[in-house]
């Protein structure tokens, strides 16, 4: 995927003329948010699983490496062939050797963010692997040549007419116009590719150290086909996702959902322990599972921004994001979007390559009223500003906050530079918001004259 | 407030006197500081927080007609000093005697002592801060029913952002400027004739927005609305 973060702006700009992606856009993340206001008014602990999730979060991140350990080693007792990458390319090179040595022509994916984040079909593809996305959404955008714009719902800018033209436009079909329709020819299609498929890969949304359980959520059953179908399945996790055990997955299977579509519980929740055994009939010969770092030990070590990585990919801070909503995935430049992506995606690519990023919210806060791990986003929103400014003000900005702040250190400048405005006002009202009247007096002229007390 | 809305402090000083309050108004004060902080600028904010905290030292209590001001020195004060226990102190102290006016009200249970009237439709505007950092929105709802001959009515998603932002109207106008209009459809949707707000800042981006759009919603800060007295 090509970064883009730098473009934040001119992207913004764009993006905001766009009335179709607006009006996909507003209809889905709304009903993304009121399902979930619905679902958690129904769930009276709702507030405490979300203190309950923070707390179990922040203890594994305070032993990572100890949970990681204890996941290898269990994973490992069921067959699992566990690989910790250090980075994407790592993670990729492992998954082509793979690829090269079983002679796989043909692979199947499930939905992974993880993957989008280390660009593994591109890498796949170069390589002359065929690669098919089965979760609808990255079906379609895979299809538009076109990244995800939203971490749960890939395609969500995409309204059905736009659908429909690109799947005749690309599969020769006729121009369908019921989702049902549509939805029945990626199924056609992509049932073939099952079958052709020697390697299935997906993510995980959890594993547990103590079991070495991994655990999907879907909600098409692409994911379940994906993972014991093809002979080989690998699962590509980000180290972040691993939880203690069972009791500590109730916690986090009763916010998931809800979170993300506002549904219950998804339709699909697999949990995958190990290859098939002999004594099953179906279920992969091989399950690999890939732990990737990819700057995650860098955030870890940061006691501030730790929080950052408590993130479950559940979607919701997009759904309820003002400034997501008018300008959409793309437009924030990786695979990230939304408030959590302005919160990580400097992270991961660097402060001053992705700047605009933790610039670009209002901080309004609705982001930390619904994430299930209740991650502090704009509190770490202004702790990344403030690091931005720290490594590389712009000239600019910088000087007129400093002659600001100097200013506001005299209260009768102050007074003068009001006089001021108020003369700019009236010269070039075009540089000032409209409709805003100047009035006489300021209140400390006011107050100074009348003495009312 | 200072300079674009000096009526809503007069009104506030006005209300109080009403009250039975004696008000201040330290003519040293300037901002918060807010606007450096938020822009990531800590070492300005810092000299502006530490400034405020001396010029309101010994003040018995601190009224803000501004939920973000308000949380601006109740909450990011506080994480400004982290290294320094003399000034988190001032800090502290500080925090514990700054309320936002219609917090300030309830807590201190003088919302039934307030006669205002003011006979119009209105519908009112939740802003961030208020509502998310200090927790206001039942307050200003249980003053404005209160209130002679008003007739409240909600918009749909009060609670959502206008798209002011601070800074943010100055860098991102055009994300900004279709946040606002939003807000505003919602509005013009209440067929209020009046919308209210605690904030100066939500207040200014839903004027500019309503005048861009014709649509002719006045604003008031509640502040205003407190201190009315319409015949009815």
């Amino acid at each position: 995927m090509k970064i883009e973060t730098e473009h934040f702006k001119q992207k913004a700009d764009q993006a905001v003329q766009d009335a179709a992606m607006q009006g996909a856009l507003a209809r889905a993340t709304q009903r993304f948010s009121l399902s979930r206001a619905r679902v958690f008014q129904d769930l009276p602990e709702g507030e405490d699983l979300r203190t309950e999730a923070h707390g179990i979060k922040a203890e594994v991140m305070d032993h990572l490496e100890v949970y990681l350990e204890q996941l290898k080693t269990s994973a490992e007792a069921l067959g699992v062939k566990v690989f910790r990458a250090q980075d994407g390319q790592a993670a990729s090179r492992y998954i082509q050797d793979l690829i090269r040595v079983k002679q796989i022509k043909t692979v199947v994916k499930s939905k992974s963010m993880t993957t989008e984040e280390i660009d593994l079909n591109q890498d796949l593809g170069r390589a002359g692997t065929e690669v098919w996305e089965t979760d609808l959404g990255e079906f379609i955008i895979q299809l538009a040549e076109e990244p995800p714009s939203h971490i749960i719902g890939p395609a969500i800018h995409k309204s059905q007419e736009e659908i429909a033209r690109l799947f005749a436009d690309r599969l020769g079909v006729p121009v369908y116009e019921t989702p049902e329709e549509l939805t029945m020819v990626a199924r056609e299609f992509l049932r073939e590719k099952y079958f052709q498929a020697g390697l299935g890969i997906s993510g995980a949304n959890f594993a547990l150290a103590q079991t070495g359980t991994l655990v999907i959520l879907e909600n098409e059953g692409n994911a379940r086909f994906c993972t014991t179908f093809p002979r080989i399945h690998v699962a590509v996790m980000g180290i972040e996702k691993v939880i203690p055990g069972s009791e500590e997955l109730a916690v986090f299977l009763k916010l998931l959902a809800r979170s993300a579509t506002g549904q219950k519980s998804s339709t699909y929740v697999s949990l995958i322990r190990g290859p098939s055994r002999s004594a099953e009939g179906d279920g992969p010969e091989e399950v690999h599972l890939i732990l990737l770092d990819n700057g995650r030990s860098r955030i870890l070590r940061d006691p501030i921004l730790r929080p950052s990585l408590y993130c479950l990919r559940c979607g919701a801070c997009l759904n309820v994001c003002p400034v997501y909503q008018k300008v959409g995935g793309h437009t924030y430049g990786w695979a990230y979007s939304g408030p959590i992506g302005a919160l990580i995606v400097p992270q991961y690519l660097g402060l001053l390559r992705a700047r605009d990023l933790p610039m670009a919210s209002t901080l309004c806060g609705a982001c930390a009223q619904v994430c299930p791990v209740r991650i502090p986003i704009p509190d770490l929103l202004l702790e990344l500003r403030r690091r931005i400014q720290e490594q590389g003000a712009a000239w600019g900005e910088k000087s007129i906050i400093r002659f600001w702040a100097a200013l506001q250190k005299h209260p009768r400048w102050v007074q003068t530079f009001f006089w001021f405005i108020k003369k700019m006002a009236g010269l070039f009202p075009k540089r000032f918001p409209p409709g805003l009247t100047f009035p006489e007096k300021s209140f400390h002229q006011w107050w100074q004259d009348e003495k009312p007390d | 407030m200072d300079a674009l809305y000096p009526q809503t402090a007069r009104d506030l000083v006005s209300l109080l006197k009403k009250l039975g309050f004696r008000v201040d108004f330290p003519l040293e004060q300037t901002c918060c500081g807010q606007p450096a902080f938020n822009q990531g600028f800590f070492s300005q904010a810092r000299t502006l927080a530490k400034r405020f905290l001396i010029i309101f030292d010994q003040a018995e209590l601190i009224l803000c007609p501004s939920g973000s001001c308000t949380a601006m020195v109740k909450k990011h004060y506080l994480d400004l000093f982290p290294q320094d226990p003399e000034w988190l102190a001032k800090a502290r102290k500080t925090a514990g005697k700054i309320f936002e006016v219609t917090q300030f009200l309830h807590q201190f249970g003088l919302t039934e002592k307030i006669q205002s009237s003011f006979p119009f439709r209105v519908t009112y505007h939740d802003a961030c801060h208020s509502n998310r950092i200090l927790g206001i929105f039942q307050e200003p709802r249980d003053l404005l029913a209160r209130t002679r001959g008003l007739q409240l009515i909600e918009m749909e998603f009060s609670d959502k952002c206008c798209g002011f932002g601070g800074l943010f109207f100055k860098k991102f106008p055009q994300i900004s400027k279709a946040i606002g209009m939003d807000k505003v459809e919602a509005i013009k949707k209440t067929e209020a004739q009046w919308v209210v707000s605690n904030e100066p800042g939500c207040l200014m981006q839903i004027q500019s927005r309503l005048f861009e759009r014709k649509i002719p919603i006045g604003i008031k800060h509640i502040v205003e609305i407190l201190n009315a007295s319409f015949p009815e």
